[in-house]
């Protein structure tokens, strides 16, 4: 059974989202860290860089394949998870405490159309 | 989807995971990951369902010519009892398969095919290659025994110690050679001292009813050793490490043996084998291409088909790539200009997803283990 944590908001590409004012840190659900396998690489987004929404902003590296991280807000990357340079198995093991990347949104009404974790959890129920 | 008949036992196992391999149900990795078990196979023992594998029986007059024919290696050099590698070629040098020779007796062999290529390669063997059509040869009896045999690789350097606990001839059994009458857990095995993880170890073939049977009795010989269940992401980070071919990666019908750099096991010198004249031909002209080994400098993973470059010059592609559990470096080999006077040392770049990374030229095996290996 994959965690899904309460109070966070969801995407259908399984990434997490955890807004801060008008800033959100993103990372991958435990559903997407089981199924993409142990993690080898974690590729940053460039700090500064303008994106759109379902963008692929970087990828992520398991033994077995190379998946893309897709961002599901627009705005411009304001930070990136370095320790993930280093230690990029920590994915797995906590997903939902390391971030890939903070992004500085420029449509907060995005959000809506966000997942909250009773939706995230019926969603990964139908897959 | 096709299931070997050691589906019952692993897919019992908690956590293990299941993927489609060419149309095979298999375990990429059971709960321990693919890098624990990668690393057990290296320090203690691993086993190993490779019964997707395709075995050929060659048998009656005309065995000792024909798979001496169908071959790159010198198959008339074998003895009884031993084990030889080789690589199966269209008359144009490229390869149709890669495959273990077992030689039973005179004019008796077990050929030991890759699983996606079970029904190519059984069309080429017994209908396809020159040999056939040609009257004045003589053409053995074929029969594919794929289904008939369940396949178990005991992997690592404790995989002596294992299989000693169950049969004492274990540990004479020389590295390349093999037994056909080893009784485990009360069951009849072939039992060769071979693999495909650059470690010493044993593979195990036997009827497909015993599986269940001799899989367990292994598991429990091994538990003290350390001896976990392995999948086949393992497999291919093991094999990869020590440089070990796979093919459609290393090995295709576009690659020949000599650009896969394994000419030590193509015979130009003795008797004639189908495609050997390309390849004489291909060693005058100058091989084209050379299989390489690289450490990826800029972190990412080097994939197969991705292009390697040197500035503005196209070199070739990756074959096949992985982050090594023993490294800890992303290696990968790639398929390369020969001639182009490349170097070991000189950094050379991938492109990875439409950014170039730069790579390393190194030494293959990547890996190479330091234990017994007769």
């Amino acid at each position: 059974m994959s965690e899904v944590v309460k109070g966070l908001l969801y995407s259908e590409d399984h990434e997490w989202v955890r807004v801060d004012g008008n800033k959100a840190s993103v990372g991958i659900t435990d559903f997407a860290q089981a199924q993409l396998g142990e993690v080898v690489y974690v590729e940053l987004p460039e700090v500064d860089d303008d994106f759109s929404k379902d963008d692929e902003v970087s990828s992520i590296e398991s033994v077995k394949a190379a998946s893309a991280i897709i961002t599901p807000l627009s705005g411009t990357i304001v930070g990136v998870n370095e320790d993930l340079e280093d230690t990029p198995e920590s994915v797995n093991g906590a997903p939902y405490e390391n971030p890939i990347f903070v992004i500085e949104l420029s449509d907060e009404s995005e959000l809506e159309g966000l997942m909250d974790a009773a939706a995230y959890e019926e969603f990964i129920k139908t897959l | 989807m096709n299931r070997t008949p050691l589906y019952d036992v692993y897919s019992t196992y908690p956590g293990v995971k299941l993927i489609d391999f060419g149309g095979w149900e298999l375990p990429v990795n059971f709960k321990t990951g693919i890098i624990a078990e990668h690393m057990a196979v290296r320090n203690d023992a691993g086993l190993f369902d490779v019964s997707h594998m395709g075995e050929f029986l060659v048998d009656g007059p005309g065995s000792d010519d024909f798979v001496d024919y169908l071959v790159s290696n010198n198959v008339a050099s074998m003895s009884n009892g031993q084990v030889m590698y080789a690589l199966m070629c269209y008359p144009s040098g490229g390869v149709v398969d890669d495959l273990i020779i077992y030689k039973r007796a005179t004019d008796s062999y077990l050929l030991v095919v890759n699983a996606a290529n079970i029904e190519k390669d059984l069309a080429w063997v017994t209908c396809e290659n020159p040999w056939v059509t040609d009257d004045s040869k003589v053409m053995p009896t074929i029969i594919n025994k794929s289904e008939a045999y369940v396949q178990i690789a005991l992997q690592g350097p404790k995989a002596q110690g294992v299989m000693e606990s169950l049969w004492s001839g274990a540990k004479e059994l020389e590295f390349f050679r093999f037994n056909e009458s080893v009784v485990i857990g009360g069951i009849e095995c072939l039992v060769s001292r071979t693999g495909y993880t650059g470690e010493d170890g044993f593979e195990l073939y036997l009827p497909s009813e015993s599986g269940v049977t001799v899989w367990n009795t292994l598991m429990e010989a091994g538990k003290d050793a350390g001896l976990i269940p392995c999948g086949l992401g393992a497999r291919d980070t093991l094999r990869l490490e020590s440089k070990l071919p796979l093919y459609g990666h290393e090995l295709t019908k576009d690659i020949t043996p000599l650009e896969a750099n394994l000419s030590v096991f193509v015979s130009l010198e003795s008797g004639d084998f189908c495609g050997k004249a390309a390849l004489l031909q291909q060693k005058a002209d100058g091989i084209p291409r050379s299989l390489r080994g690289i450490i990826m400098e800029d972190k990412g993973v080097p994939r197969a088909g991705y292009d390697v470059y040197r500035g503005d010059e196209l070199l070739g592609h990756v074959t096949s790539g992985a982050k090594s559990p023993m490294l800890e470096e992303f290696v990968g080999l790639v398929m390369v200009k020969r001639g182009a006077g490349l170097k070991l040392g000189n950094i050379i770049e991938i492109d990875i997803r439409g950014k170039r990374k730069k790579a390393k030229l190194v030494k293959t095996p990547f890996y190479k283990n330091t234990g017994r290996k007769k």
